[in-house]
């Protein structure tokens, strides 16, 4: 399994992203910088976090229409494994592989924490495993989670919520919500299950020395998935 | 060369938490008058010629998203 890591002008979880999957996780992984041609080299995508093109015109809006998008698109149709954090959820939002979009946080505050998360979806690949609560670091301004009425109607009936902001306990309240984001929602995946995009940044959790190795119990996907 | 003005704001049905701020704060200096605001952009464009089915797509493309707001386009004379 090796694992592309998208660089954006404006990326700045690159190398985190880059370091969980090496030394967590021990797969090989290189950079791809947004306008390469292919990915054919490579079996799974971390679109990591940042403020790609400067957030310019909505956050997303541009990573999302880069060269390599097409490529991003292809190997997600094949069912490979594709994780988006943050900057990389809204991009995820913007080109349409995910559902839904990310709007400036309720509080109107950047927020930069370390929440619990209720492990919702346990079928997809990349939830299959994690623990009922975790503890995963957020750094964001806007990451309120929004869909259609329709849209939400399909990722809750579908069971498509990867993850829920929580308490401790793994109760979800309106206090245990950072951002504002509809029914709590920090991450969700596509239909298939091999896309996941979160608010979250489990490659800034993979080792006990930043805190807690949480984010391992959902990158580890990779290690398990055979494609 | 003509300029065409592109509005995109918020949809109505979302709220739009930076508007609410400032409306807020027009209120705190005495604007009392105030029941709300929202913030919307302006993308100004500089175009050869104005065809009005090229600007929408422009829109649907890239300028606006759909899930979260709405756009409405403005050739200026």
């Amino acid at each position: 399994m090796k694992v592309a890591v998208i660089r954006f002008p404006g990326s700045n979880c690159d190398q985190d992203a880059f370091w969980a999957m090496e030394e967590g996780l021990g797969l090989p992984v290189d950079y791809v910088w947004h306008d390469s041609d292919s990915l054919v080299r490579f079996d799974a995508v971390y679109i990591p976090g940042g403020f790609s093109y400067g957030d310019y015109l909505r956050c997303g809006a541009m990573a999302a229409r880069a060269h390599i998008i097409p490529e991003i698109k292809r190997l997600a149709a094949q069912g490979n494994p594709i994780i988006g954090a943050c900057n990389g959820f809204q991009i995820l939002c913007e080109m349409g592989l995910l559902e839904g979009a990310l709007l400036k946080n309720l509080s109107q505050k950047f927020v930069c924490d370390r929440p619990y998360l209720r492990r919702e979806n346990s079928t997809s690949m990349w939830t299959d495993g994690v623990p009922d609560v975790i503890q995963i670091p957020i750094a964001h301004g806007e990451g309120r989670y929004i869909a259609s009425d329709e849209d939400m109607k399909r990722i809750e009936g579908e069971g498509r919520v990867a993850f829920r902001y929580c308490t401790a306990s793994g109760e979800v309240t309106p206090e245990a919500n950072p951002n504002g984001s509809v029914n709590n929602i920090a991450g969700i995946v596509n239909p298939a299950g091999n896309v996941l995009g979160m608010m979250p940044h489990p490659e800034r959790a993979y080792h006990a020395r930043f805190g807690g190795d949480d984010g391992l119990t959902i990158l580890r996907a990779l290690i398990k998935v055979r494609i | 060369m003509s300029t065409v003005r592109v509005f995109v704001t918020l949809k109505p049905s979302l709220l739009d938490s930076a508007g609410r701020t400032v409306a807020d704060s027009l209120g705190k200096l005495g604007f009392d008058e105030v029941q709300g605001a929202r913030i919307g952009k302006v993308i100004e464009l500089q175009v050869e010629r104005v065809d009005e089915a090229r600007i929408r797509e422009m829109c649907d493309t890239l300028l606006a998203n759909p899930v979260i707001e709405d756009y409405r386009i403005e050739v200026a004379p």
